[in-house]
């Protein structure tokens, strides 16, 4: 009964988070500028990676991999949003302006 | 089978994050790819281990982790402030001026 509620927990989790992997790879590729982008990047980061990750510990074989896997959450979890708070410090300082609702196209002019 | 999908769904990824960092117009598009593309390789690994039945890999992914955030880091200064050698933000400022 357990191993079976785990098989579901486990195909889910890999799925679901595949999806949304997936997801926020496309958001990657189409939405117009830096600033959007990295909103695109944060939903593979948080959600694509948590449920992937979530998937593999109902799957893990024994408790050391399942702490393993869930100290590669927490560091994901920390190191996500420093990362994209420094990329947007660095863009914005860079003088990459974001896209207004007037202007269309790519508007990354640095 | 599982880790399958997730692999597969995985390398889709990796490859339209490849897409943004060629396109990419501006250095922090490329950076963000990069970014993505290294988060990605850390699951990538994590599914590649459960694949192979070798649960150790997760070490590899955990290392794989805080190399590539420290990467984007020093990426990141290097093209704020010219160089590396730089203390922080204010050694950078008195130098600006």
């Amino acid at each position: 009964m357990i191993q079976a509620a785990l098989n579901i927990v486990g195909w889910v989790g890999l799925v679901g988070g595949g999806a949304f992997v997936i997801v926020g790879a496309l958001g990657l590729v189409r939405l117009p500028d830096v600033y959007s982008r990295m909103h695109a990047a944060g939903i593979t980061d948080t959600m694509g990676a948590w449920l992937m990750l979530v998937g593999m510990m109902a799957q893990s074989p024994d408790w050391l991999t399942a702490v393993k896997l869930f100290l590669i959450i927490v560091l994901i979890f920390f190191t996500s949003p420093t990362s994209t708070y420094a990329l947007a410090n660095a863009a914005y300082g860079g003088g990459v302006k974001p896209v207004g609702r007037d202007e269309e196209g790519a508007s990354s002019n640095s | 089978m599982m880790f399958a999908a997730g692999t597969a769904a995985i390398v889709v990824a990796m490859l339209l994050a490849l897409v943004r960092a060629f396109l990419g117009p501006s250095l922090y598009d490329r950076v963000l790819a990069v970014n993505s593309f290294g988060t990605k390789t850390v699951l990538m690994i994590a599914v590649l281990g459960f694949l192979a039945g070798r649960p150790d890999f997760l070490d590899i992914a955990l290392l794989y982790a805080l190399i590539n955030f420290i990467g984007i880091i020093a990426v990141l200064k290097f093209f704020r402030y010219g160089d590396l050698g730089r203390a922080g933000p204010k050694a950078a400022e008195e130098e600006i001026k």
